[in-house]
């Protein structure tokens, strides 16, 4: 059987448009997606039922009993960290809050090691953005700073920026100017009609380059900054100036190389002083197909994007101090439930020691490098393979997730709730 | 079967020309019945005030802005801060509070019905997320209409049957309610850095003006036969020397209903300016209020502004990004490929700056000076003219002309010549604030027969008791009771069940969100149409068959169904 309009629950693309087909409880062919689509879709190396450590070895556990463990080392807990949910949907992200608030504990998700700093900067300057049709339609002056879209986010380009024909864009390709910067030529850079090799850690003074220029001060700058000749400063400055709409993408390498949230501010600033000529958007490269989403819940529920401590009764926010990172590095937390990613292979050597230290729960469909630090794993479905549920994109257009096949997997929401009913009946 | 009993109310329900009387309520399964048996549940009301429901007919509390005002304001979060408490969970925020921030903060305030004021058909289901997490309060949704490319074709080519066509569609889809315009076209030109500065400016590449949106519209709609009329926010808002635009405005709105008006403009005040720059701006609401006066198919909602902090919103982005010239703080945009835009910023609105005084004074001036105050209902544009918590506030110095007084001595001294506020003695009185802030909202909303805005038996009980007693108290002297009293009910109750009581919400909520679906003969539905099937086939980056909010997100969704002409 072939299913239309399946939505890809892979990066922050979202794709909608993959035709899967299914036989029986399989997945056996893709079309439209990219390779990381293809793969996470015919992927079949699922952990097969609950697993728990006993002494050095792991033993097979009924879900009843994985549930009840679970919620005993949470209460348990006097400052449990609750970390991941962007690889899962909304609702299990609002159980995740909501069990967050009965605990006291602080919930996290994985933009403390992504665009954390981006998210700072915008609540300091703001976001001038939009979604990703006003840039397939409208755009022709494309900028992507620090992020590679061929290799990380590979149907960017051809359906939203590059590639993608808009309304009043018939020929994208031929009508579309690209400018790429980064520190080494990637393969996104390689298509650029103006590719900028920015020095390491320079991106700050190349982004105030930029804007003085903008603001027409040009004559201040010297010949070369951060490793870019001034002429092709201007020349780009003028693109961007002489747009009819511009977009800019960044991705980590701006926004986790040194200046961090002060590089995102000065790219934002930028944005600003380019609307005062034209029009001009910013945003997010965005990993996880559903990070964003986790931003939003937590913020209608908490009020904070991320990194939210209950331990006061109140929802505190106060990235560098209730930060994931942080809190392991501290060595503060007792007890850790990851959903839906892999602090295992993304945190510092010392927080992963700390995890392992103390009782870890996992709750993913796959056996990752976290397995190896937790207590206790509860596999679950895949949300947009065996299980539904709200995601939303990198831009913020909200897109409910198909269910594709039947499996005997309960879903993130369904393990979360038994979970937290367990914890609100003890508090 | 469960059963309540108000006694010793003091009702005022307009609807149905209650004014004051003491009587009793009796309600039975959520409904206000003729009586009730002796086992009934027993409220003493005391001969409190005793009034239908709050309902907000345009305030910004859920969705893609309002939660991006929210994570953009660290700062504002940390401003309103309540730890978990019973079933209240914790809230956070002042300006834009979390959602169960509003709900509880609205509820506290006997306010059972709100109008969230701008939601994108694209991101609708975003909206409805949040409109389940604002548990107490019946929720509907202002679907943005302002810069839909095929309504503006329809519009080009002069098809009112296609833009009601392309309204149908959407609406169902979106499970929106009305039809919302903000800036329409402007929000189009905005795309290309541009806005329109008349009503007969033409919008880039599309070649139609803001006034032949808003009449077809407004004649699409009751095509449509929606409950509510079209929800207009003018194009200039903001702008000094904008009386002129929202005059030729409402000189375009034909009468077609004879039920409710053909046209809500919404936060009038935004609109009412004179002058030509910030250094000359008056106000302009005795010739806005003039015209209103002489148009009973026209209602208005006043956008009051309030001293203080807060954070403006709106989906009419080229005004945000003006009016971060102005303020130099934060600024945010968000572009709706296809449909709309949006703006945010903060702002503090200083008794210092003469533009704020006088921005105050209007808001005040245009309730004042309506005749009929069915036409005219409070709000604040929540939060863009300040924070609903302000509505207590507004109230007293509607009722009150000393306390008003007391406020103008603390203005800006050269207020006083440039607004007409400190000549008028009026006072409102109990029965007109009734009106103002439920049974008004409930007849220009269309929602008075689902049993919203009133309390005859077969209506919804949704009742608000609060410790005023009208018989004792002089609001033009005790303004400060009044102001108290309107912040604190005794007791809200929500479809029947005492959901609020002195300031705390003590049970969890289960609200309904209303939606409208207009009923399409098979020529004009356009799921079968490929012109606009091409539409998401080739420029939005959703697909056809994902875009339309499944009902899973409406778990108490109340559907209008309507048999359109069409």
């Amino acid at each position: 059987m072939k299913i239309e309009d399946v939505v890809c629950t892979f990066c922050g693309c979202l794709c909608d448009d993959l035709v899967v087909e299914v036989e029986g409880d399989m997945v056996v062919n893709v079309e439209n997606g990219c390779t990381l689509a293809n793969k996470k879709f015919m992927g079949n190396n699922r952990l097969k039922t609950p697993i728990k450590r006993d002494g050095g070895n792991w033993k097979k556990v009924g879900l009843d009993e994985a549930i009840q463990t679970a919620a005993g080392i949470l209460l348990d807990a006097d400052r449990p960290l609750l970390y991941g949910w962007s690889g899962t949907h909304g609702e299990a992200q609002t159980i995740g809050v909501h069990m967050a608030e009965l605990l006291g504990a602080v919930i996290d998700n994985t933009s403390t090691v992504c665009h954390g700093p981006s998210i700072m900067a915008i609540q300091e300057v703001g976001h001038p953005g939009c979604t990703l049709g006003q840039v397939k339609n409208r755009a022709d002056v494309i900028v992507y700073w620090g992020a590679n879209p061929i290799e990380a986010h590979p149907r960017h380009m051809s359906r939203y920026t590059t590639y993608a024909d808009g309304f009043f864009l018939k020929e994208a390709f031929r009508e579309r100017k690209v400018i790429v910067v980064d520190i080494r030529k990637t393969e996104t850079a390689n298509i650029a009609d103006e590719f900028i090799m920015v020095e390491p850690g320079a991106d700050y003074a190349l982004l105030s380059a930029l804007r003085a220029i903008v603001r027409g001060k040009g004559d201040v700058l010297p010949r070369t900054v951060a490793g870019v000749e001034k002429e092709q400063l201007i020349r780009v400055a003028d693109i961007c100036m002489s747009a009819k709409f511009g977009a800019m993408f960044f991705g980590l390498g701006l926004t986790m190389s040194r200046g961090k949230y002060k590089n995102i501010r000065n790219a934002i600033e930028l944005t600003e002083e380019l609307n005062r000529h034209t029009k001009f958007t910013i945003s997010p490269m965005r990993g996880h197909w559903n990070v964003y989403g986790s931003n939003e819940v937590f913020t209608w529920i908490t009020g904070y994007p991320f990194a939210v401590d209950f331990a006061r009764g109140i929802a505190f926010y106060n990235p560098g101090e209730t930060t994931s990172v942080d809190i392991l590095k501290r060595g503060e937390c007792d007890a850790c439930l990851v959903v839906g990613s892999d602090p295992g292979a993304h945190f510092p050597g010392d927080c992963c020691r700390h995890l392992a230290d103390i009782p870890t729960i996992q709750i993913d469909p796959h056996v990752n490098a976290t397995t190896h630090l937790s207590r206790l794993q509860i596999p679950v479905a895949v949300t947009g393979i065996d299980a539904e549920g709200t995601a939303y994109r990198m831009d913020g257009v909200p897109i409910r997730t198909r269910k594709v096949i039947d499996t005997t997997y309960p879903s993130d929401s369904e393990v979360l709730d038994k979970i937290y009913q367990i914890i609100r009946k003890e508090t | 079967m469960s059963e309540l009993l108000i006694k010793n109310a003091c009702v005022i329900d307009p609807l149905n020309g209650i004014n004051g009387d003491v009587m009793d309520i009796a309600i039975r399964d959520g409904r206000i019945v003729e009586d009730v048996g002796s086992s009934a549940e027993v409220i003493d009301a005391d001969r409190c005030l005793t009034l239908p429901g709050g309902i907000d007919s345009h305030t910004h509390v859920c969705g893609t802005k309002v939660n991006f005002g929210r994570y953009m304001s660290p700062e504002d979060m940390r401003a309103g801060r309540t730890s978990r408490n019973g079933s209240m969970h914790v809230t956070s925020g002042y300006s834009v509070p979390t959602t169960f921030g509003n709900s509880y903060r609205y509820s506290t305030m006997g306010y059972t019905t709100l109008l969230e004021g701008a939601m994108a058909p694209l991101e609708a289901r975003h909206t409805h997320e949040e409109f389940t997490a604002t548990p107490h309060q019946d929720m509907m949704a202002n679907t943005l209409f302002d810069g839909n490319w095929s309504v503006m074709e329809a519009v080009r080519e002069k098809d009112v049957k296609r833009a009601a066509a392309v309204v149908a569609w959407i609406l169902s889809a979106a499970k929106g309610f009305a039809i919302k315009l903000t800036n329409p076209g402007g929000t189009e030109a905005w795309g290309w850095g541009e806005d329109v500065s008349s009503i007969h400016d033409t919008v880039p590449y599309f070649e139609v003006t803001p006034a032949e949106i808003i009449e077809t519209m407004i004649r699409a709609n009751e095509l449509l036969r929606l409950p509510h009329s079209v929800h207009l926010h003018c194009n200039n808002l903001g702008v000094p020397g904008n009386y002129r635009t929202t005059l030729d405005t409402m000189n375009l709105v034909p009468d077609l209903n004879s039920r409710r008006q053909s046209l809500y403009l919404t936060h009038l005040q935004f609109h009412s300016y004179g002058g030509t720059t910030w250094r000359d701006i008056d106000s302009r609401s005795e010739e806005i209020i003039r015209v209103v006066n002489a148009s009973p198919h026209i209602v208005i909602d006043m956008g009051q502004i309030m001293f203080g902090r807060t954070t403006t919103m709106t989906a009419d982005g080229p005004m945000e990004f003006k009016l971060y010239m102005l303020h130099h703080n934060k600024w945010s945009n968000h572009d709706v490929e296809l449909e709309t835009g949006s703006g945010i910023i903060p702002v503090y609105y200083s008794k210092k700056s003469v533009v704020n005084c006088v921005m105050w004074a209007i808001g005040l001036e245009l309730a004042l000076q309506a005749k009929n105050p069915w036409q005219c209902l409070l709000t604040t544009d929540n939060p863009n003219g300040a924070p609903f918590v302000k509505y207590p506030e507004i109230i007293a110095l509607l009722m009150s002309k000393r306390y008003r007084d007391q406020e103008c001595a603390l203005l800006d001294p050269r207020t006083e010549k440039r607004v007409p506020l400190m000549a008028i003695d009026r006072e409102l009185d109990w029965n007109e604030i009734a009106i103002m802030t439920r049974a008004g909202q409930s007849r220009a909303l269309g929602i008075e027969s689902l049993g919203k805005g009133h309390l005859a038996p077969g209506a919804e009980a949704d009742v608000a008791i609060y410790p005023i007693r009208t018989t004792e108290i002089d609001p033009s002297a005790q303004f400060q009771q009044v102001m108290a009293g309107f912040s604190r009910t005794m007791y809200t109750i929500k479809r029947g069940r005492v959901v609020a009581r002195n300031g705390e919400v003590i049970v969890e909520g289960a609200n309904s969100t209303i939606w409208v679906k207009p009923r399409v003969s098979h020529e004009y539905d356009l799921g079968n149409d490929p012109e606009f099937a091409k539409k998401f086939q080739q420029y939005y980056t959703v697909r056809m068959r994902n875009y339309p909010v499944q009902e899973t997100y409406l778990p108490r969704g109340v559907c209008i169904e309507t048999e359109a002409d069409l």
